[in-house]
């Protein structure tokens, strides 16, 4: 046999002379690298978004919610069986308050801010007053509710600074009266952007709220545990403070790292799988250099009896157009890595987007077994060809 | 000393229940420094004789001996390897590498063998001098005319320095002009000390070999 780098040589040769061929072939290489490279960065750019997201919401902040949450259930049914009341607040300050630094009764709904002509489709949130330390909540100008507002009841608004923006583009918003769904309330500040959903908000008490629009129960109650490390146990202290009242199945705890946790496994899961359906497309590719590799063996019967008669052996042959496919495969890979690469930057002032390694080696290890998988066939078959037939083949 | 030697050569094909014998029992020796033309209507069975004296082919029946070494059944693989250092082809249609130089061209067989890259030119440029076709050299073959094609291609076949050359109808393609150039190169190497065996059906071009073996339904009528 002759060497690999004599193959090397004369295969290269072979597909530098059919350049527009060799390169419609690599193409469909190509994109099938470009689309897993590019579809799975921006999947890893999308969990990345998600993981920020929650990161904003603090590490040491526990929902508790209604048992059983199970969303594939009518949101109906879930709130149905809300059975949060002021006096579960008290049983988790009073019996959990090793570890629990901050309750507060969660109370949100969706609607319509207004002032004057201009409205706004807002999360309307409605927690106590220590809320605004929950979610380490920054005033811009004025202030938050407090204590004896909450209380009182007292009608009184924190917005969030996108609704300033949408309405109250041009002057000072405090002091103002804005309708929530209908109800007047008091403008007494608003907050820094701090991202995420927050900025859609208005924070009013939850006290005038649930009379406001008569909602009985809370939705859900909010835990700000002291240390970060303490979550667990905090988890336990006030699942055992619930069930002086609660039955087990009344309600749940989570914390933002078991949200994040399911999200990441299922985005994980849909990443990999856009990755396995771009992956097909390689495959795809694949058989266009078959295709391609066979009508090149057919076109070059001769060269291959000619090569045959001047001392190639039948392995000679093979290698040769088995390295042809495989150098498509290899270039394919190059090119298709570097426009995903491409498009992964560009991708990023969207999303956070990162090529992982593993997807450059995959994609890159697959598309070269590809050319060499589609171009196994007609290798050997160009080197079965008998050399006489061969050299009469018009 | 013999070059070649075959001894009771057969090769049967079998169509159906039909035996064809394209050679019926064909016994050939050709010495070293011969210029032997092997001529015959078409269907008389030189090409598959010439098939097989050039290990292109094997018999159904007989041996054959290449240097004094028994080659009759050995594999596809060591035929290669022995056409590519004993044997010279040059064909009717030329044969060239498409949009390929003349060196490269003549290179081609040195891939196949054990000579060291490094001499590789060197060989290529010998045997292209042996043709004449020096300031050809770097033309690629769709610029060369159809007599220089035919010369790149015998500097192929004489570039490993082969025991023996086949020649199938090296003029059939060119007029008769190129054609007699042609024929004046073959009766130069022959007279430099080649082996030269000329396939043809043309009586004329047969004439400037030393000595002409008529093939008939596969037997051999006249040595």
């Amino acid at each position: 046999m002759i060497k690999i780098v004599e193959i090397y040589r004369s295969s290269s040769k072979a597909l530098l002379l059919h350049k527009a061929r060799t390169v419609l072939t690599m193409l469909g290489v190509i994109i099938g690298v470009f689309a897993v490279i590019s579809l799975v960065s921006m999947g890893i750019g999308v969990q990345n978004y998600v993981s920020d997201q929650f990161e904003s919401l603090g590490s040491n902040v526990m929902f508790i919610m209604p048992g059983n949450a199970d969303f594939t259930d009518d949101p109906a049914n879930i709130y149905g069986k809300v059975k949060f009341e002021e006096k579960h607040i008290e049983l988790i300050s009073r019996h959990a308050a090793d570890y629990v630094e901050i309750v507060s009764p969660s109370v949100r709904f969706s609607g319509t801010v207004e002032y004057k002509t201009k409205s706004f489709y807002s999360s309307i949130y409605a927690p106590n007053h220590k809320a605004q330390e929950v979610f380490d909540l920054y005033v811009q100008e004025g202030r938050f509710f407090n204590e004896i507002e909450e209380k009182n009841k007292i009608r009184v608004v924190t917005m969030g600074p996108n609704v300033v923006e949408e309405l109250f583009p041009n002057s000072n918003p405090i002091g103002k009266k804005i309708k929530i769904e209908d109800v007047s309330y008091e403008v007494i500040g608003y907050t820094k952007k701090k991202g995420a959903d927050y900025d859609d908000n208005v924070y009013i008490p939850y006290t005038v709220s649930m009379e406001d629009f008569e909602i009985d129960n809370f939705q859900g109650i909010i835990v700000k545990v002291k240390s970060s490390q303490d979550v667990e146990i905090a988890k336990k202290q006030v699942t055992m403070a619930l069930l002086r009242d609660l039955d087990q199945d009344d309600f749940q705890i989570i914390s933002p790292e078991d949200i994040l946790e399911s999200i990441q496994s299922i985005l994980t899961v849909l990443t990999a799988a856009v990755g396995a359906i771009a992956g097909i497309s390689l495959l795809v590719g694949g058989i266009g250099i078959m295709n391609i590799m066979l009508v090149s063996v057919t076109e070059r019967t001769r060269e291959i009896g000619l090569r045959k008669a001047l001392g190639a052996s039948p392995k000679d042959i093979a290698y040769q157009f088995l390295i042809e496919s495989v150098m498509i495969g290899v270039g394919g890979g190059l090119v298709g890595l570097l426009f995903g690469w491409l498009a992964s930057l560009a991708a990023r002032s969207v999303v956070r987007t990162q090529v992982p390694l593993w997807a450059v080696l995959l994609s890159f290890c697959f598309s070269v077994l590809v050319g060499a998988l589609f171009g196994t066939y007609p290798a050997i078959k160009a080197s079965k060809k008998d050399p006489i037939e061969a050299l009469r083949f018009e | 000393m013999s070059v070649l030697k075959a001894k009771n050569l057969f090769k049967i094909y079998e169509i159906g229940d039909m035996k064809i014998h394209a050679l019926d029992d064909v016994s050939i020796e050709i010495k070293n420094n011969d210029f032997l033309a092997i001529v015959g209507k078409s269907g008389s069975g030189k090409s598959t004789l010439m098939h097989i004296l050039g290990l292109l082919d094997t018999p159904t029946k007989g041996e054959l001996y290449l240097d004094e070494e028994d080659v009759s059944n050995l594999e596809e693989s060591d035929l290669a390897k022995i056409r590519n250092s004993k044997i010279g082809f040059v064909f009717q249609s030329f044969n060239l590498l498409a949009r390929t130089s003349t060196l490269e061209n003549v290179m081609l067989p040195l891939q196949y063998s054990q000579v060291p890259r490094k001499d590789w030119r060197k060989l290529a440029e010998k045997a292209i001098k042996m043709v004449d076709l020096e300031d050809r050299m770097f033309n690629k073959s769709n610029e060369l005319s159809g007599g220089q094609k035919q010369r790149v291609a015998i500097a192929r076949a004489l570039v490993n320095n082969p025991s023996i050359i086949f020649a199938d109808e090296p003029t059939g393609n060119l007029d008769t002009k190129t054609g007699d150039e042609i024929e004046k190169l073959l009766i130069k190497l022959h007279s430099e000390g080649k082996t030269i065996v000329l396939v043809t059906h043309d009586e004329d071009l047969a004439k400037i070999a030393k000595r002409t073996v008529t093939l008939s339904d596969g037997k051999v009528v006249n040595d």
